[in-house]
């Protein structure tokens, strides 16, 4: 495939809710540094199969998954600490979801619950992860207003910022723009590329110009016939939408279905 | 598109009859003044109940009556100046009581046990028991939480007709109204705010804490003044808990009388009916005034 290094490994994972299977047999490689979006049609596990990575799927009661997820080599299954593997795994949603607090405790607000206390430090923390957000320049007027007064874009940018200010190492979107508008949409998507320096992203989208523009790498899952999300095709974003392997990674990609 | 389904009827569709347009519209009149006339007569009967106590009582009412302390006899002599005193010692006690258990039992049906719905084991079967508990108590007549605040404080502990023996038997009746407002208040806090914060590596508790909490406590506040309502105006309870001393308790353990128990007083045992109606009209205003506290913090939180 390519020599970029792994960060993420799944070794024949899958999931089940209850008795539906989610997610069958996956083995995928999620290179460090590099932005891999997850594509597929609506229901082909591709939140599923993201929120894996930060074990969010385990708030949902009757939750079993099979085989193993390695984040640097080490298992984050099993008795792994959920706590500690988040603030090394942070999330931005679908829907912004900042904090009804000022924008200065949405983004301290990580720091704080890992034992930040001291002002100066804090204060620090807020502006690196909003510079890092590219969202400095439009709060740094007023960082007590609430982050609720924000428009969308800004908000995501927010949440971006608070994922960013516990020091993550692995970022997941789930779908981060598609509450958004064209031109807030773009500003994520240079945002994501500047962040890809430091960080290894995760997307979810539908949108596959999106994957297409931002994406290094790309993942697309389908559903089989009993509904369970399995991978189709898994490489390079250049190749997989160029040259696709499989005719309904193809077929995907060019629109004819999904 | 649109101009389509202006284009009149084809051969093929006959054309639908519908009913007259003067007809729709006399339905339309008919129907509002129906309703009209339900929720102006309902208004109208409040007033009246109201209206009456104020105009029986407003004559009754002056500085003394605030600052004395009732005198007893059959004429009901004095003011009731130790039964406000009473009131406010037994509000703050209940709600002391009440608050955090209150707060704390729902935090804990809610954030804590909200998946065990539906499960079986002992331990959601408990706590099913438990929420249908808080459910059935909230529907319970008052006098059984006075008698069962009788046989437990007064009697069995010994605590007599007291402070301390109406203030727990009052927590008893407003708990179910904390928690069943406090969990409706968690239940409305957005599942995001949740995630948002799990997704952060950070523990339940310190979700429950950080976010959840403050984004509830609007709802939560409102429960709780809400309850204070139902304490000033509590009678049932307090005649079989706290006695009707007419002094100012001075300590837990001494009986007292709170204004509602004084109009019960004053319209059984004396034929100071104005006094009962001036006493009726102080009770009515505060709990105006509770009202309109409810009504400025949902508003003021509630905006953001």
């Amino acid at each position: 495939m390519s020599n970029d290094a792994k960060r993420i490994e799944t070794i024949n994972y899958s999931l089940y809710y209850g008795g539906f299977q989610a997610l069958r047999d996956l083995s995928i490689q999620i290179h460090a540094n590099k932005i891999t979006a997850i594509v597929g049609p609506s229901g082909c596990g591709k939140s599923t199969l993201l929120r894996s990575f930060n074990r969010m799927n385990e708030l949902i009661p009757g939750v079993r998954t099979e085989g193993e997820i390695l984040l640097d080599g080490q298992s984050i299954l099993g008795d792994t600490d959920v706590v500690e593997l988040r603030r090394r795994v942070g999330m931005v949603f679908q829907k912004p979801n900042p904090f009804p607090k000022s924008v200065f405790d949405n983004v301290a607000y990580g720091p704080r619950a890992h034992g930040l206390r001291r002002k100066e430090r804090l204060s620090d923390i807020v502006e690196r992860s909003l510079k890092a957000a590219a969202l400095w320049d439009e709060v740094a007027d007023d960082l007590y207003r609430s982050g609720l007064a924000l428009s969308g874009g800004q908000q995501q940018r927010l949440c971006i910022a608070r994922a960013l200010a516990v020091e993550p190492e692995v970022i997941l979107m789930d779908e981060p723009c598609s509450a958004l508008d064209p031109v807030a949409t773009l500003r994520i998507e240079d945002l994501m590329r500047d962040l890809a320096k430091e960080y290894t992203i995760i997307i979810v989208t539908h949108n596959m110009q999106q994957a297409a523009r931002v994406s290094d790498y790309a993942i697309f899952l389908m559903m089989e016939e009993d509904r369970a999300g399995t991978m189709v095709e898994h490489g390079p974003t250049s190749e997989l939408f160029t040259n696709p392997k499989d005719k309904r990674t193809e077929d995907y990609i060019t629109g004819r279905f999904g | 598109m649109s101009h389509q389904l202006h284009a009149g009827p084809t051969e093929a569709s006959p054309r639908v009859r519908f009913s007259p347009l003067a007809r729709r519209h006399l339905i339309q009149k008919v129907a509002f003044a129906l309703l009209w006339l339900a929720g102006g007569s309902a208004v109208a009967a409040l007033l009246a109940v109201v209206g009456y106590v104020l105009v029986q009582g407003i004559g009754a009412i002056n500085v003394d009556f605030f600052l004395s302390p009732p005198r007893g006899g059959l004429a009901g002599e004095g003011g009731i100046s130790t039964t406000i005193i009473t009131t406010v010692y037994l509000v703050l006690l209940t709600l002391c009581v009440a608050t955090p258990l209150g707060v704390g039992a729902g935090v804990f049906l809610v954030e804590y046990t909200g998946e065990m719905q539906g499960q079986s084991g002992l331990i959601p079967r408990l706590v099913a028991l438990a929420r249908f508990g808080v459910e059935t108590l909230a529907g319970v007549p008052s006098i059984i939480f006075g008698l069962f605040g009788y046989a437990l404080f007064v009697s069995a502990l010994g605590f007599g007709f007291s402070l301390l023996s109406a203030g727990l038997a009052g927590a008893c009746l407003i708990l179910p109204v904390v928690i069943r407002t406090t969990e409706e208040a968690l239940l409305a806090v957005p599942r995001s705010y949740r995630e948002a914060s799990l997704a952060l590596g950070t523990t339940q508790w310190q979700t429950v804490s950080g976010v959840v909490l403050p984004a509830a406590l609007p709802g939560i506040m409102t429960g709780v003044v809400l309850s204070v309502g139902r304490i000033v105006s509590e009678t049932a309870v307090f005649y079989v808990t706290l006695g009707g001393s007419s002094r100012a308790p001075t300590s837990l353990f001494h009986s007292g009388r709170t204004m509602a128990l004084h109009v019960f007083y004053l319209a059984t045992e004396t034929n100071a009916f104005q006094k009962a109606m001036a006493t009726g009209t102080v009770l009515i205003v505060s709990i105006m005034l509770i009202n309109a506290v409810i009504n400025y913090l949902t508003g003021r939180f509630t905006v953001r």
